[in-house]
């Protein structure tokens, strides 16, 4: 009697091997089937801008300060530069969203003004204002890390949405509607 | 085998950001003070670079890891606490950005694991030499 | 032509292993079956099938046969032979080849010599062997065949992708996957001792040459592969804590400690169905590895060949593999008595400490690694690296090297710490004294400790040699001892390079010079270079160690063209004392160039502590094999005699 007791407690210790392994394997599927989303989401929705004051980007256009964002009407705050390829990419769905009334900011990353002159006469320009971002200081303050990417900043300068990469066709729409809400 | 390349890629790469502008101040530039550049050396090998990921912005070449090197300089040279910088960083981009984990409620069993761990050994082996001590 | 031929080597070798996995299976039940008879040359000419099949993928691979569509998309008629013949390895299809065909010839090479186990325990052996290689030959065959034709016929290849074409990828890959197959072995004998309730010192020493030679390759792989990424990723670091380099750490701490246990088990008849259990896990860690690197469901800087869907098929594998042993585990380990009883202080229970703090600092590893992937499960994204695995993984392993100075002067049994004291008087001083000189450097904690604890290891280490005839001693006590040396030399250069590495990051002219340390650095001059598919800008400095004779150090910037690939090449200057690392960065708009520069003492005792343990474990092993051989001839001599008394 009292020999078989330790022995029953034994036999259960020995299948614990295995229930972890168990797991363990679940856990390496949940890895391989799970969507890869790779992007680093910014943890700044819901606050406020920094304050901050970007000098002009090119010729003939205002650069970008807290209080031109802060000024009532919502933004979409577009963080590009005349380098990166999909930036190119993105232009006629950013002239888009200005024809429907969305205005766009523009904030370019290590650009030189002849660079960004030539980017916006070959892509057209939506912006009404870029501010000029040499060290990338205003993407760390934003929790940006890369671009192209696009903020929509209410008429009190909280950051409201943030869309990573470049804006397809298809996702129009939907920047339009959160730049609506971000109105309301 | 893309996706391998193309992390290969980002981590090798300068050119792929490949914008003409000077880098940042202190991005190839070390802190004047040794005691302050020890500090923000050390804060940012376990700082995650945002683009190579695999990687410290201490060990990339990519431009963004310049910058924040540049940033991580200047704050420490301002007499930030290295401590305050990481918050500032996790603030933004979350605990991912950091290789130094929090203690959470989401973290913790990282944590009680190597006592988890010597707990679970010291049961084991308690009855193998108690019984064959002799 | 050759590559049918190789691809008909392939199926017939699966048929055989099929036939192998029968035979032995049919041998637990009645040994006398005609199939159980033939599952030794079964295995021999599986190994040999496998081997023909390897051979004509290299052989595809070097006359660079198009038609076959691993070539095509891996090869170029253009490359160095020396990258044409790794490239048949250097991809995903022709590394699974090699690592069955290892997996084959080893199954081979135990059905052709061990004779020392029941029968019965050697068949179950070789149809677990037969089991395990049947997955990953369905693998090949079905989901990554590397002898696929292309119809037409391409004019050239793809070429070989131009990171991979470095001395490194004809050695560092193969070295690994030896070491990872090699616990195959290990695995398969611990199931088909499990499978005929054999677990003896008899198991122990026939399992123990498979252990030790898997091990020497995973030591030689993991410290080739830190060397390989410290010059090559060009900022001087050598180990990242990333997933892929943990995942080869994890099979070399399971094995760390398989190794130490099955001595146990081979001397004193203890610790069995532990042995058992990491026989288990050591290679589950090594598909655990594999899977890691192929699935790519971890992000790390040295990717390859990810693929999601091959990670599926390596998972599979893994839960039927270790889930079918775990469960064997289960229903036989209460059969496997405990084994001899030891105290305390005796020489198990110095190896037990080291077994229970070696499984920690593996729990730590892959906690750590996939903790990432836990927190993800519940929406979360978090980082693990340096700053948790460090502390976390001394917690294990400093009080472990603080035994392995005393362990192996223990006798086995029982001793005590009063007999060894003494002994023990000149590490103690020296570490005393090392920790009291470096506490006054501003030097952080770990690196301290680590510096204390090495000096006091390089002569502790030696003390076994301490009054013995160096001439009669043993092959493996000085393999244990040149392995015990060569940890504490790693350490030496791990503590080293974190405590006293010097960093410069200047903006130079051509002509400046740059103090680092003992070093006076001269900046000469900046010329394009061309390779064969890059050009690079290289920088000449001239170093001078000292005031002494000036060095040449070449950095190079290179740009690859096809792809166009950015890569640095670091150049360095390597002294009895350390290293001087240098590299060329960019040009600034002024016109001067980024140059980082690294004086660091004693980095490279890293590496060659890394080396002294594998030739450590390589002597064990040459004095375990010639014991063996030794022995296999008495008996068979007496077998000899017997059978002619008979007569």
């Amino acid at each position: 009697m009292t020999a078989a007791t330790p022995q029953a407690t034994a036999r259960w210790h020995l299948w614990l091997p295995l229930v972890l392994f168990g797991a363990f394997v679940v856990l390496l599927l949940y890895g391989l089937l799970r969507p890869a989303d790779r992007d680093i989401k910014s943890a700044m929705i819901g606050k406020p801008l920094p304050q901050f004051a970007l000098r002009p980007a090119a010729e003939g256009l205002p650069g970008l300060s807290f209080a031109d964002m802060a000024d009532g009407k919502p933004k979409l705050l577009n963080i590009f530069a005349s380098w990166c390829v999909p930036c190119a990419a993105e232009a006629p769905q950013l002239a888009q969203l200005r024809a429907s009334g969305v205005e766009v900011v523009g904030v370019a990353i290590r650009d030189k003004p002849d660079d960004l002159k030539r980017f916006l006469t070959r892509n057209g320009n939506p912006y009404s204002r870029i501010g000029a971002d040499d060290a990338s200081a205003i993407q760390f303050e934003i929790g940006s890390s890369g671009v192209p990417e696009s903020f929509v900043i209410d008429g009190k300068g909280i950051i409201r949405y943030q869309h990573i990469g470049d804006i397809r066709a298809d996702q129009v729409a939907t920047i339009v509607t959160k730049v609506r809400e971000a109105g309301q | 085998m893309k996706r391998a390349l193309l992390i290969l890629a980002l981590v090798a790469a300068p050119a792929l950001a490949d914008d003409s502008m000077p880098a940042a101040p202190y991005a190839y530039v070390q802190l004047e003070n040794p005691a302050q550049e020890a500090k923000a050396k050390a804060l940012m090998e376990t700082i995650r670079c945002l683009q190579c990921q695999g990687q410290s912005i201490a060990d990339s070449d990519a431009q963004i890891a310049g910058d924040l090197r540049s940033q991580v300089r200047i704050r420490i040279k301002n007499g930030e606490d290295p401590e305050a910088i990481r918050s500032w960083l996790v603030d933004r981009y979350g605990d991912y950005v950091s290789f130094a984990p929090r203690v959470n409620s989401l973290t913790w069993p990282l944590f009680a694991a190597p006592l988890a761990l010597i707990g679970l050994a010291f049961v084991l082996l308690r009855r193998r030499f108690a019984k064959g001590g002799a | 032509m050759i590559a049918t031929l190789g691809l008909a080597a392939l199926w017939l070798a699966a048929a055989l292993a099929a036939l192998q996995l029968l035979g032995g299976f049919l041998a637990l039940r009645s040994p006398e079956n005609p199939l159980a008879m033939a599952v030794r040359p079964i295995a021999v000419v599986q190994g040999g099938l496998v081997a023909v099949a390897m051979i004509c993928l290299v052989v595809v691979f070097c006359q660079t046969d198009l038609s076959v569509l691993l070539v095509a998309m891996n090869s170029h008629s253009a490359k160095p032979l020396l990258y044409k013949f790794a490239g048949a390895w250097g991809n995903h299809e022709g590394s699974m080849l090699l690592w069955v065909t290892i997996m084959a010839m080893a199954g081979g090479f135990v059905a052709l010599v061990e004779r020392r186990l029941p029968e019965p325990t050697i068949l179950a052996t070789l149809a677990a062997q037969a089991f395990v290689s049947l997955g990953f030959y369905a693998f090949l065959l079905f989901a990554s065949n590397p002898f696929t034709r292309l119809d037409p016929v391409p004019v050239e290849g793809q070429g070989l992708n131009p990171l991979l074409q470095d001395p490194g990828l004809a050695f560092h890959p193969p070295t690994l996957y030896i070491g990872y197959v090699g616990l195959s072995i290990a695995f398969s004998f611990a199931v088909g001792a499990l499978l005929t309730r054999a677990v003896s010192p008899t198991f122990a020493r026939a399992m123990r040459p498979w252990v030790l030679g898997a091990w020497i390759f995973l030591t030689l792989g993991i410290t080739f592969g830190s060397y390989w990424a410290y010059y090559e990723l060009g900022w001087g670091g050598w180990w990242f804590w990333d997933p892929v380099e943990n995942a080869s750490l994890m099979p070399w701490l399971a094995a760390t400690a398989l190794l130490h246990s099955v001595s146990v088990l081979a001397a004193r008849n203890a610790l069995r169905a532990w042995t058992v259990m990491l026989g288990v896990v050591a290679f589950s860690m090594s598909m655990v590895g594999t899977f890691l690197v192929r699935s790519g469901i971890l992000i790390s800087v040295h990717a390859f060949a990810v693929d999601p869907t091959r990670g599926q098929f390596i998972l599979a594998l893994l839960a039927i593999n270790i889930g079918a042993a775990l469960t064997i585990f289960a229903l036989r380990a209460a059969t496997v008595t405990e084994g001899e009883r030891f105290a305390l202080t005796s020489r198990e229970g110095a190896l037990v400490f080291n077994n229970v703090m070696l499984t920690g600092a593996l729990g730590i590893v892959l906690i750590g690694t996939l903790y990432p992937l836990v927190a993800e499960t519940m929406g979360a994204q978090v980082s693990v690296g340096p700053p948790y695995f460090n502390p976390a993984t001394a917690i294990f392993v400093l009080p472990m090297l603080v035994v392995l100075a005393i362990g192996p002067l223990l006798r086995w049994r029982r001793d005590s710490m009063g007999r060894i004291g003494k002994l023990l008087l000149a590490p103690l001083a020296l570490g005393v004294v090392a920790l009291g000189l470096f506490a006054l450097q501003p030097i952080h904690l770990l690196p301290l400790l680590g510096l204390g604890l090495a000096a006091a290891l390089v002569v502790a280490t030696l003390i076994p040699l301490w009054g013995r005839n160096l001439r009669t001693l043993k092959l493996p006590t000085w393999g244990m001892v040149m392995a015990h040396f060569g940890v504490a030399l790693a350490l030496a250069g791990m503590a080293s390079d974190s405590a006293f590495t010097s960093e410069k990051l200047v903006a130079a002219n051509v002509g400046d010079k740059v103090e680092l340390g003992p070093w006076s650095i001269t900046f000469d001059r900046v010329e394009p270079v061309p390779g064969p598919n890059w050009t690079a800008l290289e920088a000449t400095l001239h170093a001078s160690y000292a005031g002494g004779e000036p060095i040449e150090l070449k950095p190079q910037a290179r740009a690859f063209w096809s792809p166009p690939q950015p890569t640095t090449e670091s150049a360095l200057a390597t002294r009895w004392n350390g290293q001087l690392y240098t590299v060329l960065g960019e040009q600034a708009e002024d016109g001067r160039w980024q140059l980082r520069l690294w004086w660091k003492p004693f980095v490279t005792l890293i590496w060659l502590g890394g080396m002294l343990v594998a030739l450590g474990g390589f002597l064990a092993l040459l004095g375990r094999v010639a014991s063996d051989l030794r022995r296999l001839v008495a008996i068979d001599k007496i077998a000899y005699r017997r059978t002619r008394q008979g007569r």
